[in-house]
C-alpha cells in the first residue's frame, strides 16, 4: 500500500474519534426514566397515557393554534368522548398541579427547555 | 451491467416518488378522522364587534374603573416612563380628534377620554405583520397571536392610532399580582386589547364594558337592535382619524 504509514495511523485516529461518545461514557449510568408525581384524584388524562407521553407536544402545538387562532375552546377526548376545555392552565395543570414534580423531571432528564412557562403562568402547586 | 444500472435509477424514481406521496396521503387519512376540536355553546358570534364610548358618561373615576379592570385580568403592567403597556389609556381629545378640532373648542379640548385598539375594518397592522401574529377574525376582532409574535414592530409602525405597545423588559418584573387565567408576555412581544375576544368565546362582555357603568357599550355592528348601533342612531359620534380609511369600530358618542 502507498504511503501506508500516514493512511493507517490516519484510520486509527479518525475510529477513535468516531467511537468517542461510546468508550467515553463506558461506565457512566443508564438512562432511567424519571420518577413522576402523578394527580392522585384522576384515572387518565384528555387521552392514553402512551399517546400523551409521545404526542403532549404536538397536541399542544395544535390546541394552541385551534384556540388561539380558530376559536375553537373545547377538545373531545378520542379515549372517553368527554370535553375538555383547551387550556394549558386550567386543564393540563389543573391536574398536573406541580411542575416541579411532573414537567420538569422529564424535561431535564431528555435537556429539553420549553419556554411555556415565560407567558403561562404556573401553578403554584400543592401546598 | 448499463441496463441493470438504468433499473436501478427507475426504481430509485419509483421509490422517491412514494416517499414523497405517502405523507400527504397519511394528512388525507387524519383529516377524515372524527373531529376532535368543538366550540363552546355559550360563544358569542357577530359579524363585527364594535364597541361606542358614551363621553357624557366618562368620568375620571369610571375611565380609571375600566383601565384597572382589563389591566389586572390581562396582565398589563404599569411600567412608569414611556415603555409603559397600555391597553386601555386615557386621551384628551385634542390628541384623539386633532383634524377635528379647532382652538375655540376650549371646553372639549382637554377633556380626557378613553382610547384603545379600534379593531379596524381594513386593519393597516395586520397588512404588515410578516409573520400573521395579528390576523383578524371573522367577527371582526383584530387578534395577537403572542405566540407568533417576532418583535419586528412593523405593527406599530403601520397602527396610526398608537394602539400597540411593546414590552422592552420582562413585564413580569413589573407584575406585582399575576392572574393565572391570562398569560403574561415576554421581553419583545408586541401587545394591545383584544375587544376581549377570549371572554365572548365564554359568553362575557368585554371585561372594561362592564367595569364602565354603562359608559362602554358593545355589540354587533350588523344587528341593528345591537346596543351599539341604537346608540349610534341616537347620538352624533366620531371616530378616530376617518379619512385613512382604516374604518374603526370603536364609536365616540359625543
Ligand atoms: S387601531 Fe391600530 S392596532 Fe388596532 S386594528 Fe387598527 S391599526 Fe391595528
Ligand atoms: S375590550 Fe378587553 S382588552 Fe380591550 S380594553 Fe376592554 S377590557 Fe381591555
Amino acid at each position: 500500500m502507498y504511503h501506508a504509514n500516514k493512511i493507517i495511523p490516519g484510520l486509527v485516529i479518525f475510529g477513535l474519534l468516531m467511537t468517542f461518545p461510546f468508550w467515553f461514557n463506558i461506565g457512566s449510568a443508564a438512562y432511567s426514566t424519571p420518577e413522576l408525581v402523578l394527580p392522585e384524584d384522576h384515572e387518565f388524562c384528555v387521552e392514553s397515557v402512551e399517546y400523551m407521553r409521545a404526542e403532549h407536544m404536538s397536541m399542544l402545538n395544535e390546541w394552541r393554534d385551534a384556540y388561539v387562532r380558530d376559536g375553537y375552546g373545547e377538545y373531545q377526548s378520542m379515549l372517553t368522548g368527554q370535553m375538555y376545555p383547551m387550556s394549558l392552565t386550567k386543564t393540563c395543570m389543573n391536574c398536573h398541579n406541580n411542575k416541579e414534580e411532573f414537567c420538569d423531571r422529564c424535561h431535564a432528564s431528555v435537556s429539553v427547555d420549553p419556554y411555556c412557562w415565560d407567558c403561562h403562568i404556573e401553578p403554584q402547586g400543592v401546598e | 451491467m448499463k441496463s441493470s444500472r438504468r433499473k436501478f435509477i427507475r426504481m430509485a424514481g419509483f421509490a422517491a416518488l412514494g416517499w414523497s406521496i405517502c405523507p400527504s396521503l397519511a394528512g388525507a387519512a387524519v383529516e377524515a378522522g372524527p373531529k376532535l376540536y368543538f366550540k363552546g355553546e355559550e360563544q358569542l358570534s357577530a359579524t363585527q364587534w364594535a364597541m361606542a364610548v358614551d363621553t357624557k358618561k366618562l368620568t375620571r373615576q369610571v375611565m380609571n374603573k375600566c383601565i384597572e379592570a382589563c389591566h389586572t385580568l390581562h396582565n398589563v403592567p404599569e411600567i412608569d416612563s414611556n415603555q409603559n403597556i397600555k391597553w386601555l389609556w386615557i386621551e384628551p381629545f385634542r390628541n384623539l380628534f386633532y383634524d377635528q378640532s379647532h382652538p375655540n373648542l376650549t371646553d372639549m379640548a382637554n377633556k380626557p377620554f378613553l382610547a384603545l385598539c379600534n379593531h379596524c375594518e381594513n386593519p393597516p397592522c395586520v397588512r404588515v405583520c410578516p409573520t400573521k401574529a395579528t390576523f383578524k377574525r371573522p367577527d371582526g376582532i383584530v387578534l395577537m397571536d403572542f405566540h407568533r409574535c417576532i418583535g419586528c414592530r412593523f405593527c406599530m409602525a403601520g397602527c396610526p392610532y398608537g394602539s400597540r405597545s411593546f414590552n422592552f423588559f420582562d413585564p413580569r418584573r413589573y407584575l406585582e399580582q399575576l392572574d393565572p387565567e391570562y398569560p403574561t408576555r415576554t421581553k419583545g412581544v408586541v401587545e394591545k386589547c383584544e375587544f376581549c375576544a377570549h371572554r365572548l368565546d365564554k359568553g362575557q362582555m368585554p371585561a372594561c364594558v362592564e367595569a364602565s357603568e354603562g359608559a362602554l357599550l358593545f355589540g354587533d355592528l350588523s344587528d341593528s337592535s345591537s346596543d351599539v348601533r341604537r346608540a349610534l342612531r341616537e347620538r352624533y359620534s366620531l371616530v378616530r382619524k376617518p379619512k385613512l380609511g382604516t374604518g374603526p369600530n370603536v364609536y365616540y358618542l359625543i
